[in-house]
């Protein structure tokens, strides 16, 4: 097994599916020539032809509105976005077409495009260039939504993904892209819609997706450490569909439950997973759920402010011992 | 129209009622202001006067009966109106949920075992404030939450209470405890064998007791008190009193002077005149004296207001008063609470000393014991015959420490030794 980034898992995983199926196509801007903006596609190019790498114009509406047709005739096209803070100018097509067309044409046309790229603040680009919209598109039915938080989901949900026949938005993370971890080699996929225990605990669940998993695995690791405090970490991986079980079930085996996401707090993903965990484990409860999230404000532009506007370690402790309070 | 009279909340605390007696019958017309009945709370026997002029129709609760706050007990209309039919209690009440009838649609309750879940109220009415899990904890170890102490937010009862009193050896059962003991071989015992339900004041005897016995770190306190002087004062008082006669028979019993010494003692050393608040100690620039007054079904502790200002007449006075209403239960909820101090006397039963449990939220408790005679050391160091009482003290040592404490027992011992410092 080799040790590989996260970055390089995306693209392993890209590239065995490229293989695998000559209907599997990346397009989106500066991913061929430039070898993508973060290059996640690196190589691609040179290996694949232009035929299967394509760049787009800037035009996020257009050549995502191009995907999804290409995806109705049976292209699977892996669109990528620069940030998915710019899906917000192609929404009617990410949305509204993506997510309806199979309900609308009876079952008779799917849409099985996947739209991948990062969505995360802490990176000083501003207010306009670090959304979160796992929770925005997940409200939507129709659309499925996942959120990698190591190399090894990150390669296993891209793979999902792209073989799935409903439009799958990969919400990646810039930060993490270097991050490095031990990824099989063989193929594999994480099936869309499995939560995964990254830690075992027993005295209180932290339920996290995406970098916030990280975040939230630190915070265990103090909890354990200076409070003697043992946290199971539960990491979505997939936002929609919502693996419910494994959430439910560790909160009935701690009893207490922290939420943490960089998403904004109001509706975000962990504001459903708290109706979900009072409406049936509302018996299992010791304490009220807890919950951190980023600040609530336009994503600061001040790096310093920006960091603190995050979910960090320290943040998360202090929320996790009001909860075992 | 007819008027269904419930159940009247009559103190703050108040959950059920007990019809002591009617003083109307049905068919009598009654108009504002006439007592319609004797109500007996957890706290006193009070007058339900009434406010719905006109004529009784019917009494739905027989005199003796107990029953909650907001249950009908009469209805009041216009003569030869027919008497409503109660509604039975208001279903939020019940922790049953309401099932309708007849919709033709299965209902079928998520756990109907849970039906006769004891409703986690504390005897005061006040919710108990318990996590989900804990109740459920509970009810699965068979034990009422209302009984437990919460160590979570705000005293909230959380898992760990439930797990720790369930591996307590005093685990409280819920319901009635199955004790078996033996009947008497000869066949007659000294009374039959009976379970007599527990009377409002009982519960919360029990309650606030429990309360203070487990959240309250007691600590004791004892001095023994030469009573020769104290005694002798009072013979002389009570003869002048008895001679002038002009204070409708006024006579100073032994607790007056006490009742006034600790008064005197609580101003000199006021630390032990507070209150434990939880994230604060509360000082009272007033003394409110509670005492204890024995009744046949249990006890009250009236209380004295502004002790502290109060002659040892006045004193004396309001005790009078105030016990004569205990006995016969007329105490309003307002005489028995806001003290900051009490004192008990089980002296006149010949008890040598004891100490008691202290009355939430005061700091501490005095119980005097008898005066009795005694062979004493005196000051030559000869062996004479004194005249000693003896006073112990239970201090809660989030507020008072043993140094203040016995302070505080000093002043007291030296007030009763020379006792003509309260007539001052």
């Amino acid at each position: 097994m080799a040790v590989i980034s996260y970055r390089e898992a995306l693209r392993a995983a890209m590239r065995e599916e490229l293989k695998r199926d000559e209907n599997v196509v990346i397009m989106g801007e500066e991913v061929a020539q430039f070898n993508g903006a973060y290059k996640v596609t690196e190589g691609l190019l040179k290996e694949f032809g232009p035929k299967r790498i394509v760049d787009t114009p800037i035009s996020e509406a257009g050549f995502i509105g191009l995907g999804i047709g290409a995806s109705m005739l049976g292209i699977r096209p892996v669109m990528e976005l620069m940030f998915w803070s710019f899906s917000y100018v192609a929404f009617d097509q990410v949305v509204n077409n993506a997510g309806n067309i199979r309900y609308m044409s009876g079952g008779l046309i799917n849409c099985p495009i996947v739209i991948r790229g990062p969505a995360n603040g802490g990176t000083n680009v501003g207010a306009t260039h670090s959304h979160t919209p796992e929770a925005i598109l997940a409200s939507h039915p129709g659309i499925k939504v996942v959120c990698p938080a190591t190399p090894y989901d990150a390669k296993g949900l891209m793979k999902a993904a792209i073989r799935d026949n409903d439009p799958v938005y990969v919400m990646e993370n810039t930060i993490l892209y270097n991050d490095k971890a031990e990824v099989p080699d063989e193929d594999y996929i994480v099936p869309i819609g499995v939560a995964d225990i990254k830690r075992e605990g027993t005295d209180l669940t932290i339920v996290a997706h995406g970098r916030a998993v990280i975040t939230s695995l630190k915070a265990a690791e103090i909890l354990e450490k200076e409070h003697g405090v043992s946290v199971e970490v539960v990491d979505l991986r997939s936002i929609r569909p919502l693996d419910e079980e494994t959430i439910l079930a560790s909160v009935r085996k701690t009893h207490r439950a922290l939420l943490v996401e960089e998403n904004k707090p109001f509706c975000g993903v962990d504001a459903q997973i708290a109706y979900l965990i009072q409406s049936r484990a509302f018996d299992e409860l010791d304490a009220p759920i807890g919950r951190v999230s980023s600040i609530d404000a336009p994503q600061i532009y001040s790096k310093k402010l920006e960091d603190l506007q995050l979910p960090y370690p320290a943040r998360v402790v202090a929320a996790a011992l009001k909860v075992l309070a | 129209m007819a008027e269904i009279i419930d159940m009247p909340k009559l103190s703050d605390t108040m959950s059920v009622g007990t019809v002591v007696k009617w003083n109307i019958k049905e068919g009598q017309t009654v108009a504002f202001g006439d007592i319609l009945a004797e109500i007996e709370t957890d706290k006193a026997t009070m007058e339900l006067s009434c406010t719905v002029p006109g004529t009784i129709l019917k009494i739905y609760a027989a005199a003796g009966s107990q029953l909650p706050v907001g249950e009908p007990i009469c209805a009041i209309g216009k003569k030869g109106e027919a008497a409503p039919e109660p509604q039975k209690a208001a279903a939020p009440k019940a922790a049953v949920p309401a099932i309708p009838e007849a919709t033709g649609i299965p209902c079928i309750p998520e756990a109907p075992a849970s039906a006769n879940t004891p409703i986690a109220t504390q005897s005061d009415g006040s919710r108990t404030k318990a996590s989900p899990y804990a109740r459920r904890m509970a009810e699965k170890a068979a034990l009422n939450v209302a009984a437990l102490s919460g160590t979570g937010p705000g005293g909230r009862v959380v898992g760990r209470d439930v797990t720790a009193a369930a591996n307590a050896p005093t685990a409280a059962p819920v319901g009635p405890v199955n004790v078996a003991v033996t009947p008497p071989a000869d066949g007659k015992g000294i009374q039959p064998d009976a379970d007599s339900p527990v009377s409002g004041m009982r519960a919360t005897i029990a309650r606030r007791l429990i309360e203070s016995k487990n959240t309250v770190p007691h600590f004791y306190l004892e001095v023994e008190v030469d009573a020769a002087p104290l005694l002798a004062l009072r013979e002389t008082l009570n003869k002048r009193l008895a001679e002038a006669g002009g204070e409708a028979g006024l006579k100073l019993s032994v607790n007056d002077f006490i009742l006034k010494a600790s008064a005197e003692a609580l101003r000199r050393v006021p630390a032990v005149n507070a209150s434990w608040a939880g994230t604060s100690i509360r000082q009272h620039s007033a003394v409110h004296l509670a005492f204890g007054v024995a009744l046949e079904d249990g006890l009250v502790t009236p209380v004295i207001r502004d002790a502290h200002s109060k002659s040892l007449r006045d004193i004396a006075v309001d005790a009078k008063g105030l016990i004569a209403k205990a006995r016969s239960k007329k105490l309003s909820p307002a005489e028995m609470s806001g003290s900051t101090f009490t004192v008990t006397n089980l002296g006149m039963y010949g008890v040598t000393g004891f100490y008691g449990i202290i009355n939430t939220p005061n700091a501490a408790i005095l119980s005097v014991g008898a005066t009795i005679k005694k062979a004493v050391v005196d000051a030559n160091d000869r062996i004479v015959i004194g005249q000693r009482m003896a006073i112990g003290l239970s201090g809660d040592h989030r507020v008072v420490d043993g140094a203040n404490g016995a302070q505080f027992l000093q002043a007291l011992k030296q007030v009763l030794e020379e006792p003509t410092l309260i007539l001052i």
